[in-house]
């Protein structure tokens, strides 16, 4: 058991999680309510880290986030280190790999917020801040749960990306799924097998706690 | 018209789309202003465009001479900060809250140690006390209407704005809820601006209509008034008058105070009316109050007016009225009436039966063609 990777991988997780949380409000909140000319467009690309093949999705952020991009060579710059092959770098993919995880339950729970109930809030004199704080975020609470369960799942069992832009350095980029996949190549079953047996177990209790809080808010609004 | 604006709301709005507006209403503080209209007549933009949830291209929102919205000075203030209390349709209550939270929620203003205490006197003077503690979700329709009234009165608003408040409620929690609403208004010193498609409900709790139809405000007037006068036949026809006629104007005898009209093949006598010249063709209206039905056993009084015979076409019990279809002999033009059923039994309407009616002067109405 390579309780390195373990911990790494938590970590990526919950930053992940730190970051899409204020990122998936926002944007969940534009894409719920407000009306564009190119939203379907932003929809579409949000949407695509769930079908695109972590290879190619891997493959275009490894060459966007590389040396020879701007955004590396910027990195490099700035903080005297590479950004791919780093646990940063790494952060960088989770994120973008994330977004459709975290932002489409958010906005689903945004949608569901009716418009009047919206106008009662700036009605009642309240700030679009305190409206956010004290009415939105109450009422779509499940759905951004969701979102955030969903990254933190979805972050520990990926694999095609983490490889592509992270490679398997311990401690800095070996995250548990590329743990067990290096368990199995050298013959390690055992080790594997338990690796794999705490990502099954996180990853059920975190479905059970979404579809758990998505029958509790059925049962409420029932 | 200037008392009114120096304390009461003044609309002005007009805008081609998305929702096509030209609208021009007056409120004045204490007042009750029903605007009414088909679904679609844009009621409900009017109303959003005084809260400022919605703007208008432009056009001017002001209460007491205070500008909410003005475009041709560029200004338009976002609702927190227009003191305007919505209640919407469906409420719109926080589900999230209690009912003492929900009128919490619009004390901003208030001092936070006064808040509790406003919002329980509130509650309790729409009649709510003891339930302050539950959600939305388990009060009843008209609870939640009610604490919806109390949520907007929290504001100690400039302006209290009622859309449809009484649609989504049962018929007896209507009227029950009406009551309440007469009692509430007689000590808010506010416009207050009521949307309804129902004349009834309007001419009810109103002191003045405004029609509305296709996002244009037609007339504003006393419910009474304009039912009896409105301004064209299209106001008419939308304040549910049944009997507009094509006619005539013949002459004026303004010593008697009548015009002599020619309407449904025969002389009428109207109340003089000076805006149309003799030869002048007209529409003319007479609501079904003002036809009255000559008795069989006794002769009574407007008799003398405007007899008018004709065969009953159709005779329909609704409950305890009667709605009586009338074809007037000759031109074969319809008269509708409601009469109370014991009246029609007791002189023997029924479909084929002959009839005298008179179309009292009074209520004679002339419209521009």
């Amino acid at each position: 058991m390579d309780w390195t990777a373990l911990t790494l991988s938590i970590e990526l997780a919950a930053w992940t999680m730190a970051v899409l949380l204020p990122v998936g409000i926002a944007l969940g909140r534009l894409l719920a309510w407000r009306q564009f000319a190119w939203k379907p467009l932003a929809e579409g690309v949000l949407a695509l880290p769930l079908v695109l093949p972590p290879t190619v999705l891997g493959f275009y952020l490894l060459v966007s986030l590389g040396a020879a991009s701007a955004v590396g060579q910027w990195y490099q710059s700035a903080f005297g280190r590479p950004l791919v092959f780093s646990f940063e770098g790494l952060l960088v993919a989770s994120v973008v790999f994330n977004l459709p995880f975290a932002i489409q339950p958010m906005q689903r729970a945004f949608e569901s917020i009716p418009r009047d109930v919206r106008d009662a809030a700036a009605c009642c004199g309240l700030t679009p801040w305190q409206a956010l704080v004290r009415i939105e975020l109450p009422l779509a609470w499940p759905g951004i749960l969701s979102g955030m369960v969903m990254t933190f799942a979805h972050t520990l069992g990926e694999f095609g990306v983490v490889l592509m832009v992270g490679g398997s350095i311990p401690g800095e980029t070996r995250t548990v799924a590329i743990a067990i996949y290096d368990s199995v190549q050298s013959f390690d079953n055992a080790a594997a097998g338990v690796m794999s047996a705490v990502l099954l177990g996180l990853s059920l209790v975190a479905m059970a706690l979404v579809y758990a809080t998505s029958a509790r808010r059925t049962r409420r609004r029932g | 018209m200037a008392d009114r604006a120096a304390t009461g709301l003044e609309v002005r709005l007009s805008q081609a789309g998305p929702i096509a507006l030209q609208v021009e209403l007056d409120c004045a503080a204490g007042e009750v202003l029903a605007l009414v209209g088909p679904s679609g007549s844009g009621k409900s933009t009017v109303l959003r465009c005084i809260a400022g949830v919605i703007r208008a291209k432009s056009g001017r929102i002001a209460v007491g001479g205070e500008a909410w919205f003005d475009s041709d000075a560029g200004l338009s203030l976002p609702p927190r900060h227009r003191s305007a209390g919505f209640v919407f349709q469906n409420y719109a209550l926080f589900p999230h809250m209690s009912a003492q939270a929900n009128v919490e929620a619009a004390m901003g203003h208030v001092a936070p140690g006064d808040r509790a205490p406003r919002a329980r006197a509130l509650l309790d003077r729409v009649n709510l006390k003891g339930l302050e503690s539950r959600r939305p979700a388990e009060l009843s329709g008209g609870q939640q209407q009610r604490v919806a009234v109390a949520r907007a009165l929290a504001r100690d608003p400039r302006v209290l704005l009622l859309d449809e408040p009484f649609s989504a409620v049962d018929r007896s929690t209507r009227q029950i809820l009406y009551r309440e609403l007469a009692i509430l208004r007689r000590d808010l010193a506010m416009p207050v601006v009521l949307v309804t498609h129902d004349l009834d409900e309007a001419a009810m709790l109103a002191d003045r209509m405004c029609i509305l139809h296709r996002g244009r405000t037609l007339q504003a007037a006393a419910p009474h008034d304009l039912m009896l006068r409105p301004a064209s036949s299209l106001v008419a026809r939308l304040v549910d008058v049944k009997n507009i006629f094509r006619g005539k104007v013949l002459a004026h005898d303004e010593a008697a105070g009548t015009t002599l009209l020619e309407g449904l093949g025969q002389r009428l006598e109207a109340l003089f009316d000076g805006r149309f010249a003799a030869g002048t063709e007209v529409q003319w209206a007479v609501p079904g109050s003002h036809v009255i039905l000559h008795r069989r056993d006794r002769p009574s009084r407007g008799e003398r007016e405007n007899p008018v015979r004709g065969v009953i076409a159709d005779f329909l019990p609704l409950g305890e009225n009667a709605s009586v279809v009338i074809r007037v002999d000759g031109p074969g033009e319809h008269l509708r009436v409601t009469f109370p059923l014991h009246v029609a039994r007791r002189n023997g309407l029924e479909a084929g039966a002959e009839v005298v009616v008179s179309l009292l002067r009074d209520g004679i109405h002339l419209m521009p063609d």
